[in-house]
């Protein structure tokens, strides 16, 4: 091969490195780290669940047969039935559908929320970023679980206000996060070059610096939803979430705790549920954070 | 030194401001009229009224804040509607009771915890440190009142080893004086309710350490990792020192800094996190306070129950901040 020809295709190798996307390559990266293709999995195969609930069901989740009250896993009733005479199977696969959209909707809620005030505070600066920080410090000086408690003693209790609790509780985190990202992002040049051109400052926002910005949300986001799920669930168990007869799983292991001893399976397939579901999340978010922000590991 | 203890204490002030606020919003934000939530439907106008009047909101939101403040500040927390007894007295019991559990469950955490990490870091790849990883993945996926219900099933039901519920032997208890009932089994001279009250405390204090402790090991292992591959380690064992050493003494100095942080961080979310655990062992805690108080609409409880905890909160990342600058100097604030 002539010189120059071999050079033509160096460069030409090269531009095809650079020209892989970083979405690409965060997934090849993904890709590599087994465990975290388990946690994918996982979430996969519970998102399926919970599309798929109706059909995969035979039961109602609340058809109560009342001869068949509390019992134990069999052919007919694969994880058993509750004192009620429900099945748990369905009413598990059913319950998928509500942790999933608590966690997710909950968490987009709180990303979008916190990215804005987070754009604003890190953008403006001076005095409005020590506002919003102020208020994202004391937001945090509160133990999460308990701030939801506290939102839901206010609203009441119920689902759509567990989420909106959840919601809230986690705005600083991506608040703090969206900020601190906008400061360094902002006196990156061309951030300096789309200000010197005259771009107006909304569009710098969410064209560049929203945009630069999403991969730790992504992470964070990931995790978040774990946590999400794990609240909702903690909220229902305490009473102040998901009301009777919704299948939430967390109320579902409260209406269990009366029947430990004569049914512990009303117990412990809901619990899996909830763990399978956040060790999923947990196990993917892991590995988002190693494939596309090294940097945030511990 | 001296000028970041006065700046972060100053820093402390808009934050314990804002949480009074927070906490003083918590009425005023019910929708609709408060005190007829807190009545319920059937309460006369004139109850309604009298209530008004009592938790001072016919008066302007600005005045009651100063109010709220002011009382707050000289140590009147309120009075529990339910009890009418003042909440700051009522609430010690209860605080102490979550104190013993939140204090035994990170003893557990931190111990179990550091030495799985260690452990992890220096037999790393091997069948410990996955075995222990992978645990500790699940434990941080654990919502521990799931925990607590399979801890009570297995060993208060299936194998009878352990209390289910409850702090004390109830039966011929002793009587409290700190209400810390470890310590004053201790003063009595109990060693019988002593090793009672121990024996209650290790169903919750397992529950409530799991989160902390996958935490704390897979902190402490990953900081080890950094720390074993740099140089003065490498010296150490080329001196010919024993890996043990080795690991204990040089490599956990400087990587048990991050760990602290983490461990600071997990005390204050372990006040949080025990009211879950509480309601399963009916164990009579802050949280389990604070959750009563729900179900009985007692606002003025779960006004002070919420900010006594968030300033045990805060305090605690106060100390574990302030901490941090003794043990590593090489940190510098401006």
């Amino acid at each position: 091969m002539s010189k120059p020809a071999e050079e033509a295709e160096h460069t030409a190798t090269n531009q095809e490195v650079h020209s892989i996307s970083p979405w690409r390559e965060a997934w090849r990266e993904f890709r590599k780290n087994k465990i975290a293709v388990v946690g994918l999995l996982i979430v996969l195969f519970f998102i399926l669940l919970a599309i798929f609930a109706t059909f995969i069901t035979k039961e109602g989740i609340n058809d109560q047969v009342m001869t068949d009250r509390i019992q134990p896993p069999s052919k007919e009733y694969w994880l058993g039935t509750d004192d009620f005479g429900r099945d748990i199977f369905s009413r598990i696969i059913h319950g998928a559908k509500i942790s999933l959209w608590v966690g997710f909707s909950s968490v987009i809620g709180s990303i979008i929320v916190g990215s804005l005030l987070g754009i604003i505070a890190g953008y403006y600066g001076k005095w409005v970023d020590t506002i919003i920080s102020r208020f994202f410090d004391i937001m945090l000086a509160f133990p999460s679980i308990l701030l939801a408690i506290a939102i839901v003693a206010v609203l009441g209790p119920s689902l759509r206000n567990a989420l909106i609790a959840i919601a809230i509780i986690n705005v600083p985190n991506f608040g703090r996060l969206i900020r601190s990202k906008v400061l360094s992002i902002k006196e990156d040049e061309y951030i300096m070059a789309a200000k010197g051109i005259g771009m107006r400052d909304s569009r710098i926002l969410f064209s560049h610096i929203l945009p630069n910005s999403m991969a730790p949300v992504i992470v964070q986001g990931t995790l978040a939803i774990a946590t999400a799920i794990l609240e909702a669930a903690a909220l229902g168990f305490l009473g102040l979430g998901a009301q009777a007869p919704t299948p939430e799983w967390g109320k579902m292991l409260a209406d269990s705790k009366d029947f430990i001893q004569t049914a512990p399976w009303t117990m412990i397939f809901p619990g899996l549920a909830i763990m399978l579901t956040v060790l999923g999340f947990n196990l993917m978010g892991d590995g988002l954070r190693d494939a596309m922000d090294p940097k945030m590991k511990n | 030194m001296f000028n970041y203890i006065v700046k972060r204490l100053l820093q402390l002030i808009p934050v314990l401001l804002g949480m009074t606020f927070i906490v003083f919003m918590i009425i005023r934000a019910i929708p609709g009229n408060p005190a007829q939530v807190i009545l319920g439907q059937q309460a006369t106008p004139e109850a309604i009224e009298a209530m008004t009047v009592k938790l001072g909101l016919d008066k302007p939101w600005y005045t009651q804040y100063f109010v709220y403040l002011k009382d707050t500040f000289t140590g009147d927390l309120g009075e529990s509607l339910r009890t009418r007894a003042p909440v700051a007295e009522e609430l010690w019991p209860y605080l102490a009771g979550t104190l013993e559990l939140a204090i035994f469950a990170m003893i557990i955490a931190v111990i179990i915890g550091i030495n799985a990490g260690i452990i992890s870091a220096w037999l790393q790849n091997s069948w410990f440190d996955y075995t222990a990883m992978i645990l500790a993945l699940v434990g941080v996926s654990m919502p521990i009142f799931w925990l607590g219900l399979m801890g009570q099933w297995a060993f208060s039901i299936e194998i009878p080893l352990l209390p289910t519920t409850g702090r004390e032997a109830t039966r011929d208890p002793v009587t409290a004086v700190t209400h810390l009932y470890l310590i004053d089994s201790l003063i009595a001279g109990r060693f019988d309710q002593f090793i009672q009250v121990l024996r209650h405390l290790i169903l919750p204090g397992i529950a409530l350490a799991t989160i902390p402790m996958a935490i704390i090991a897979r902190m402490t292992r990953s900081s080890m990792l950094e720390v074993m591959r740099s140089d003065y380690i490498r010296t150490a064992r080329a001196k010919g020192q024993k890996m043990f050493w080795v690991v204990y003494k040089h490599a956990l100095k400087n990587a048990i800094i991050p760990v602290l942080t983490i461990i600071g961080l997990q005390s204050g979310m372990l006040l949080g996190g025990a009211i879950l655990t509480e309601t399963i062992f009916a164990w009579p805690g802050i949280g389990r306070y604070i959750y009563d108080a729900i179900g009985y609409r007692d606002y003025p409880v779960i006004q002070s129950g919420i900010l006594v905890v968030a300033f045990f909160f805060v305090m605690i990342n106060l100390i574990v901040d302030i901490l941090y600058s003794f043990i590593d100097p090489r940190i510098k604030y401006d």
